[in-house]
């Protein structure tokens, strides 16, 4: 089902079956996604969420179908062009996946490190997004010590330290309290204002309808519909 | 670069104790097969002058013609693996067995004739000093109807070289099996290293860290704990050869030959051997395991 179609598409899916054995997560999904959009992809558990948010990063590949990003095709891509898909993308995750053993200020830089970024650039840029995300004075200190706002703070400004085009986000509010997720959200809707795109993969339906934009139903797999957000009443 | 040198570091530092222990078993491992080379270089030094003195020396019959004796000489000078040939005449034998025996004149005094035949001195080139060589000249030279006896007393420096040779092959035997079992070790440490930071690889893959920058530091890593090593067991090889050849001077076997260290080349090479050991134990482990972390495949 083509859900709905947009002449610039920054991302594309066309008929994309994942399966998993004989378990179908995903089952002929088409979708586009336009640049500078904000998302989100909601539905109960096993819906195909985190699925498809790893199919774009090439967490996995799609069994079938065929899915563009910003121009290339992923089923095409070879293994050694896959980083440089990924610093397309901004990832945030409901478990954080930073590194407990190095400080905010190394886990941030790490994504500009492996872009190959300068030395004083990558100060100069941590430095920013840090005071962006309000972690400028717990540069030094290590994630475990953080609360868990906090570190989805960090999980943020490391997501957009590379300046992406796109952030996903899986679930990124769903281990926080109401405050701390506000302020998640905020940022996300900061980078959308800036121009980004934004994916956000959630079950919460009050966040949704705070926050506005427009939302992919996923049940058992199957996209549902696409609606705006301020009309989800599900 | 200073980013991976400083990663590289890090993690030797943080991961102190098995580094530590792998740079002892690759420095064991380098002292063991460097102390086998040592051997050979001057088992080889001892063993060369020797050989180049290798000589055969033929006796003639006495009732060989004076004249036989130019056209002799002409054909064993002309036998392969033949340097140069002497004629020593009979008189020239003991003038020479009188001098080499100048402290017991006694011993001659009583001659009543000379006992001597006439002989020729054979000096072997280079290439022919085997024992093989030497048995497959002195068979050719016994066929002569002039020559009475040939004589090499030197065959047991082919023996003492058979066992230089089996020494030889069981050092390549145990440079080989240390060279593995460095590798592995290496291989092993890197692997533990490389699952403490699990997380970190798949962090870095998500962020768009291609294969060679998660891979440059742990290279490196490997380079320095090959390079530590190798430095570590060819310090403990001179210091024992330092203790060695200063123990050696003061006894009898100073006087006999000239210890010397490995050469300047082979240091290199050794130390090259070593930081090959790191390069490839870390090779085994990286290929291994990233190819089961996640986002490595996207399946």
């Amino acid at each position: 089902m083509t859900a709905n179609s947009a002449p610039e598409a920054l991302i594309r899916l066309f008929h994309v079956h994942k399966r998993y054995g004989p378990k179908h997560a995903l089952v002929d999904i088409s979708l586009d996604i336009p640049k500078n959009a904000f998302y989100f992809v909601t539905g109960p558990s096993g819906a195909g969420k985190t699925t498809l948010l790893r199919l774009l990063y090439l967490g996995e590949r799609a069994s079938e179908g065929q899915i563009l990003v910003d121009g290339m095709n992923l089923s095409r891509i070879p293994a050694k062009r896959i980083p440089f898909l990924r610093r397309k993308f901004g990832i945030v995750f409901q478990d954080y996946k930073l590194i407990p053993t190095k400080t905010v200020f190394e886990n941030v830089s790490l994504v500009l490190e492996a872009a190959g970024k300068k030395f004083r650039l990558i100060q100069k840029k941590v430095r920013s997004v840090l005071r962006t995300v309000g972690m400028e004075d717990k540069a030094e200190a290590l994630p475990p010590s953080l609360s868990g706002g906090e570190q989805q703070r960090v999980a943020v400004a490391r997501a957009v330290a590379g300046d992406p085009k796109i952030i996903l986000a899986d679930e990124p509010t769903g281990s926080l309290d109401e405050d701390s997720a506000a302020v998640i959200v905020d940022l996300l809707k900061g980078f959308h204002t800036r121009g980004g795109t934004v994916l956000l993969a959630t079950h919460d339906r009050s966040l949704i309808k705070k926050t506005g934009g427009r939302v992919v139903h996923l049940h058992q797999g199957h996209l549902k519909e696409i609606t705006p957000a301020g009309l989800d009443d599900r | 670069m200073m980013r991976f040198y400083r990663r590289a570091f890090q993690d030797i530092i943080e991961n102190r104790f098995v580094n530590t222990l792998t740079v002892i078993t690759i420095a064991l491992s380098v002292l063991i097969v460097s102390a086998f080379v040592l051997f050979f270089i001057n088992t080889a030094e001892l063993i060369n002058p020797w050989q180049q003195g290798a000589r055969i020396m033929v006796y003639l019959h006495d009732q060989v013609p004076q004249e036989r004796i130019e056209p002799l000489l002409r054909q064993i000078s002309g036998m392969y693996g033949v340097d140069h040939a002497t004629f020593i005449s009979r008189q020239e034998g003991l003038e020479r067995l009188k001098k080499s025996m100048k402290r017991q004149p006694s011993l001659l005094e009583n001659l009543k004739e000379n006992p001597l035949p006439d002989a020729f001195e054979i000096r072997m080139i280079p290439e022919s000093q085997s024992e093989a060589a030497m048995e497959v000249l002195a068979t050719g030279l016994e066929a002569l109807p002039e020559i009475a006896e040939v004589e090499y007393g030197q065959q047991w420096i082919g023996r003492i070289s058979s066992i230089v040779g089996l020494f030889r092959l069981g050092g390549y035997a145990l440079g080989a099996l240390f060279f593995a079992a460095s590798v592995f070790i290496v291989a092993n440490t890197v692997r533990l290293v490389l699952y403490s930071r699990r997380q970190e690889v798949e962090v870095m893959r998500l962020v768009g860290a291609t294969d060679g920058f998660i891979k440059a530091p742990f290279y490196l890593e490997g380079l320095i704990l090959g390079a530590a090593g190798g430095a570590l067991g060819l310090g403990g090889l001179l210091a024992a050869f330092l203790f060695a050849s200063t123990s050696l001077d003061q006894s009898l076997a100073g006087t006999l030959l000239k210890l010397r260290f490995l050469p300047l080349s082979t240091v290199a090479m050794v130390l090259a051997g070593s930081m090959l050991v790191g390069w490839l134990g870390c090779y085994l482990s990286l290929r291994q395991f990233l190819g089961q972390t996640p986002l490595s495949e996207p399946l």
